[in-house]
Parts: structure tokens; C-alpha cells; sequence
């Protein structure tokens, strides 16, 4: 069994503060983490190795110092990291990024594709889905839960908004995970060992085999027009006075919303 | 366009630095220097003092850009249904559709798949023209293969510039593939939508990087220029049980299937755990102090009729399971109210439910950042408050 887990690298924004006079991020100083979701995920690819035997491959895109997410990859018991970088890839949107990261796998022989629900920094979720698609092969989102692997096919639990659904694939398929999935192994020592040793794979548009044209910006139908910064909320009230005197004012706000 | 910044010029200020959303500008040897990260957003642009910052204009052709952008006409909404009933997300995606129509003078359709023939006459009542409708068995289940299979067939043949969908655990699942397969752009999550009248462009405006930048984004050189609207932004399209409309039923022949849903669980406990679609919500976090202040929670929002959020931190301590948890790994919301009881607002958590309407804040913290988004700042104890409101509502009722 091969499994290719994309990751990306994305600031840890539980470590990001606003500033209040402009209501922008304060990203000094703020260290750059695995996507919290594709940690699941790896942790998913490591477990259905120790289940089933095979290869874990971690996949990224991103500029030269997202080596280290693959490393970590690595430390944690993944076999191999492949980064997908150069200024080809500059400006790509999910479709691009897709179509990148599927270029990429296309060339792999494998089983089973892992991805995080979404990353914390776009919080689309769009780029799984869209890489199964490229790939032409299925996908279940939100996965929380593997109730078993065969040699063709696998069945899971997938989270929905009311509950959940029991979903059956068959091989090779897409999953995006949930954090109800697993809990992220740390790495080992062995594993931290293997990580400062291992050859990351360096890879550009030429090696994967993908036209230029299809890639970044070229290759990007959606484009950002504009950045601006939400208007804060303004007229904020504290209500005052003794917890009973406090409880008064809040009935009021729940009578005139109609909540009572 | 690219942006290229002209090291020649560049004095090392580092003020694009501070302004890039996606922190794709380094500093190189006290230059700075654009990486591959950057989305060409063009904030930078402005802020260069010395005007080394440029756009350049872009010479290689796009692999993606279609010649026949005017073919497409109409806008779509797709209203997703759950065990046979049309969720409420779809009756607000007509209700933004109609206004895009209104602005594009076209027709607005809706697309239907696996429900009756009622539930497409509802929604010609909610506001569409048409309706493109799929009875077949295929459709009761929510499938990621037979939607997008069909919705590309049908996005194929009659070829509607803007297609909208609820950013819902569907819509967020399967229009993802139906953009792949097109090769058109997708914008997650819009919280509103508008149009430019010469290109007739959609401007799809979503939150960014935590919900503390808003993007703009536009789908200028293909069609259709699909989004993903989250619930509970738009207003709701009008009900008149006189309009007509046209019912145009459509098959699922030929359509290949690889997945198969077995079966499909629905939470039936008797807590709503809906976050997403829910009007009020009660929120606890750390200064609950244990699962047993989640019962507290529990009380005033079956009181209310809301449904109950967490922070991170609760679920992290074991208090209340994941599903209920707000915020950037749990659940983005936008309900009209927001009743926050000790939590006191990391980041990860604001911007989960920075956009509800109207946020009550409760936290002994006078300090608490969550007091920064608030409507209504209480600082008290929450044992003490909570307990006091659900006694005075409930004499309220009695009266």
C-alpha cells in the first residue's frame, strides 16, 4: 500500500495576536507549523502502514523552507518527502495548486491520497476534492473515523453537519480528515534520526510533467481583486451593576431579540 | 499581473513586509524579496515608499482562460436536500440569486437532486425560474461522484455564469470537484457577493487568513464563476406561493459511481447540535471549569432555543465532544446571537463567531480579548450570572 499525504506549511496562528489599533495580524515572530488537519492525516497514512504494510510519501508545494514540514513528516514515520517549489508555482490558486499537486502523484504508483479537512490559513477545503478529481479518482471528505481497509476498498465514517454517514470506496481513493480521526503520534528518536538524514525530493513544473501555462498564476482562474480589513464592531456596551442588576439588562436583550 | 519588486530601489524599509496577508516577502541580504507564496493580492503596491513594487503585465498565456465567456448566461443556485427536505441555506442562496439576476438580467435557476416534485415547486415560490430536478433514487444520499457528475452535465449543456452552493458539508465537498472538472474557480465560504457591471464579474468577498483579512476575489477569464456561501449570511428570497415557474427534469443516466453511503446517522439527541444553522448559540469555554458547567449551558440554551458552542479549550479538556467546537479547527458560525460564557477569545476561537450579530461576552477577565468583538461585555462569574438568567426567563415564561 502507497500513501501520498499532502501537507502544507502554514503560520500557527493560536500563536497570532491583532493589533488592536489597525486590526491586523501581528505575524512576527510567529513560527511557521504542519497544517493542524494534515497532522491527522499523516497520523492516518503512518497507522494504515502499521495495519497494512506498505510506504508513507509526504507531498508539499511551497517555497524552499517548507522543507522542514516535510522533515517533520519524516521524524513522525513517514518514508519520504517530495517538495513541490520554484517560481512556477507563484500566484496558484486551489484549481492550480490541484492540478500541481495531482501532476505530482500522477508520476507516484499509488493507493490512497491523505489530506487535511483544510488548511488554517485559506480554510477552503477545496484543494482535496480537486485533486481527486484531476487524479479521476473518488474522494470522501471529513473522514472521523477508518472502519476497515480490503485490498480494493475502504470503508469510513465521514462527518456531515446533522451526523454522520458510513461511506464505502473502492481503491485507490482521496480522504480528507477531521481531528476526531486520531491523535498525532510525537516524533521518535529513530524517526528525528531518519528525518535529519533524509533526501527531500526537490521537484519544478518540468518534472512533473505539467505545462507551465497550467500552473501559478497562468494557470489560476480565480484571482484576488482586492485585501481589506474587516470593519471592527463598533458600539460595544458593557453592562455594569451587581450580577442581579447585570441579569436584569440581559433578559431585556433576549426579550427585545425574542429569544424569550 | 505578477508583482517584481526592483531590488535597485528597494531601500529595506520592510514596510511591505508588515502589510503582506500571505507573508510571502522576505528579507534577502536587506532587500526584500517576493516568494513563492505570493497570490499577487497587490497590498504591497501601495505601501512601497520608494515605488519599488511593481506590477508586471503578465505575457504568457493561461492555461485555464476560455474564448467563449459570453456564451454562458444565468445564474444557478444548487439547493442541497437532507433525508428529502431543501435545507434552509438554499431558500438565502435564492434570495442573493434573485438580486444577482435582477443585476445581470438573466433568469435564475435551481438545481435539485434527489427530493420530490414539491420540493422543486417550493423552490420556484422561494424565487427561481427554473428548476433543473433529479428525482432519481441515486440523490437521496448525499454522494460526492453522482452530484458532481450530474451538476458538470448540466453546468456542460446549458452553461450559467455564476453557480452558487451552500458551504455546507455538501456544498464544500462535492463543488470542489465540479470546479476541477470544468476548470473553472471556486471561491469557499463567500459572505457576500456582488457583480461588476461592465464585466458582469462576480465579486466574491470571503474572510482570509483566520477571518482577519477579507479578500475580494474575482474569476475573470472562465466560466462559470462558481462560490460557496456560507449559511445564514444572505437574506432569505421571498416567499410568494403565486409564482410560476418551469420544472425541467433531468436523469441520472450513465452515471458512473464509484462510492456508495451505506448508511446515514443523524445526531438525534435531543441538544441541537446544528452550529452552523442555528440562531442563537451558548458557548462555553474554560471558565466553565468542567463538563458538569456544560449542563448550565445546556439549561439556558434549551430556554432560548439555541444551540451549544464550545471554545477549543473545553473540548480539549474532554468537557464536550468536537462537534460542538467553534472556531478555526471546529466550526465557523454566524448566528444572530452569540452568548459566550468563559471563553476568552483566542484568536482561533474569534474567528469562528466574530461575524455573528449581536455577541454577548460573560468572563470575570475584564482583559479577555473576547470583550473586543462583543456587543454586550458582563464581567462577572458565570456561575453566578447564568444560573440567575435562567431563573429570571423562567419566570419570564411563567408570567
Amino acid at each position: 500500500m502507497h500513501i501520498v499525504v499532502c501537507i502544507k506549511q502554514v503560520p500557527d496562528t493560536a500563536e497570532v495576536r491583532i493589533n488592536q489599533e489597525t486590526g491586523t495580524l501581528i505575524r512576527e515572530g510567529v513560527p511557521s507549523i504542519i497544517n493542524p488537519y494534515d497532522m491527522h492525516a499523516i497520523e492516518a497514512a503512518l497507522w494504515i502502514k502499521e495495519q497494512k504494510g506498505g510506504k508513507v510519501t509526504v507531498l508539499t508545494m511551497g517555497p524552499p523552507q517548507a522543507e522542514a514540514a516535510l522533515r517533520e513528516a519524516i521524524s513522525m514515520g513517514a518514508d519520504d518527502g517530495v517538495l513541490l517549489t520554484g517560481r512556477e508555482f507563484a500566484g496558484s490558486d486551489t484549481l492550480a495548486t490541484s492540478f500541481s499537486l495531482a501532476s505530482a502523484i500522477k508520476k507516484l504508483q499509488v493507493d490512497m491520497v491523505i489530506c487535511g479537512k483544510q488548511a488554517i490559513d485559506g480554510d477552503t477545503a477545496q484543494v482535496g476534492p480537486e485533486v481527486a478529481e484531476f487524479l479521476n479518482i473518488p474522494h470522501i471528505s471529513y473522514v472521523r473515523k477508518i472502519n476497515e481497509i480490503t485490498d480494493g476498498g475502504i470503508k469510513v465514517e465521514r462527518l456531515m453537519d446533522e451526523g454522520f454517514d458510513l461511506v464505502e470506496s473502492t481503491l485507490p481513493v482521496l480522504l480528507t480528515v477531521v481531528r476526531e480521526l486520531n491523535q498525532p503520534r510525537l516524533p521518535s528518536l529513530k524517526g528525528k534520526m531518519n528525518a535529519k538524514k533524509a533526501e527531500i525530493k526537490k521537484l519544478g513544473g518540468p518534472e512533473i510533467g505539467a505545462p507551465t501555462e497550467r500552473l501559478g498564476f497562468s494557470g489560476s482562474p480565480t484571482q484576488v481583486k482586492r485585501i481589506f480589513t474587516p470593519e471592527p464592531r463598533i458600539g460595544r456596551s458593557m453592562i455594569e451593576g451587581t450580577p442581579a442588576e447585570q441579569v436584569e439588562a440581559l433578559l431585556k436583550i433576549l426579550i427585545e431579540r425574542k429569544c424569550v | 499581473m505578477p508583482v517584481k519588486i526592483d531590488r535597485d530601489k528597494c531601500s529595506g524599509c520592510e514596510s511591505c513586509l508588515a502589510v503582506c496577508p500571505y507573508e510571502s516577502i522576505v528579507m534577502k541580504e536587506g532587500k526584500a524579496f517576493i516568494n513563492e507564496f505570493c497570490q499577487m493580492c497587490k497590498t504591497c503596491l501601495e505601501v512601497c515608499p520608494e515605488g519599488a513594487i511593481k506590477e508586471i503585465i503578465e505575457t504568457k498565456p493561461s492555461g485555464v482562460a476560455m474564448d467563449n465567456l459570453d456564451d454562458y448566461k444565468g445564474v444557478w443556485i444548487f439547493a442541497e436536500q437532507r433525508d428529502g427536505i431543501v435545507a434552509p441555506v438554499a431558500n438565502e442562496l435564492l434570495g442573493a440569486g434573485r438580486r444577482l439576476a435582477g443585476r445581470l438580467q438573466v433568469e435564475l435557476s435551481a438545481v435539485l437532486f434527489g427530493a420530490d416534485a414539491a420540493q422543486a415547486e417550493e423552490l420556484i415560490k422561494w424565487g427561481a425560474d427554473k428548476v433543473y430536478f433529479c428525482e432519481s433514487e441515486l440523490f437521496k444520499k448525499f454522494n460526492d461522484e453522482p452530484y458532481s457528475n450530474l451538476l458538470s452535465k448540466l453546468i456542460d449543456t446549458y452553461k450559467p455564469e455564476v453557480v452558487l452552493a451552500g458551504a455546507t458539508a455538501i456544498g464544500r465537498s462535492f463543488l470542489p470537484r465540479v470546479a476541477a472538472r470544468l476548470r473553472s474557480g471556486l471561491t469557499a465560504d463567500c459572505t457576500s457577493l456582488d457583480v461588476e457591471d461592465d464585466s458582469r464579474n462576480l465579486v466574491q468577498t470571503r474572510p482570509a487568513y483566520g477571518g482577519n483579512i477579507m479578500a475580494s476575489i474575482l474569476c475573470p477569464r472562465t466560466r462559470p464563476q462558481m462560490a460557496t456561501v456560507r449559511p445564514k449570511v444572505m437574506k432569505k428570497g421571498e416567499y410568494d406561493p403565486a409564482r410560476k415557474g418551469e420544472v425541467i427534469r433531468v436523469d441520472a443516466d450513465g452515471i458512473p459511481c464509484r462510492t456508495k453511503v451505506l448508511e446515514a446517522h443523524r445526531e438525534t439527541s435531543g441538544h441541537k447540535v446544528n452550529l452552523q444553522e442555528a440562531d442563537v448559540i451558548v458557548s462555553g469555554g474554560r471558565g466553565l471549569k468542567s463538563a458538569e458547567g456544560f449542563k448550565l449551558l445546556h439549561e439556558l440554551a434549551s430556554l432560548i432555543n439555541g444551540a451549544v458552542g464550545s471554545s477549543r479549550a473545553a473540548v480539549d479538556e474532554g468537557w464536550i465532544p468536537y462537534s460542538h467546537q467553534v472556531g478555526q479547527t471546529g466550526k465557523t458560525v454566524c448566528p444572530k446571537l452569540y452568548i459566550a460564557c468563559g471563553i476568552s477569545g483566542a484568536v482561533q476561537h474569534l474567528v469562528g463567531m466574530q461575524s455573528s450579530d449581536t455577541i454577548i461576552a460573560i468572563n470575570k477577565n475584564p482583559e479577555a480579548p473576547i470583550f473586543n468583538v462583543a456587543s454586550y461585555g458582563l464581567i462577572g462569574d458565570l456561575h453566578e450570572i447564568v444560573p440567575l438568567l435562567i431563573k429570571k426567563i423562567k419566570e419570564h415564561k411563567e408570567k
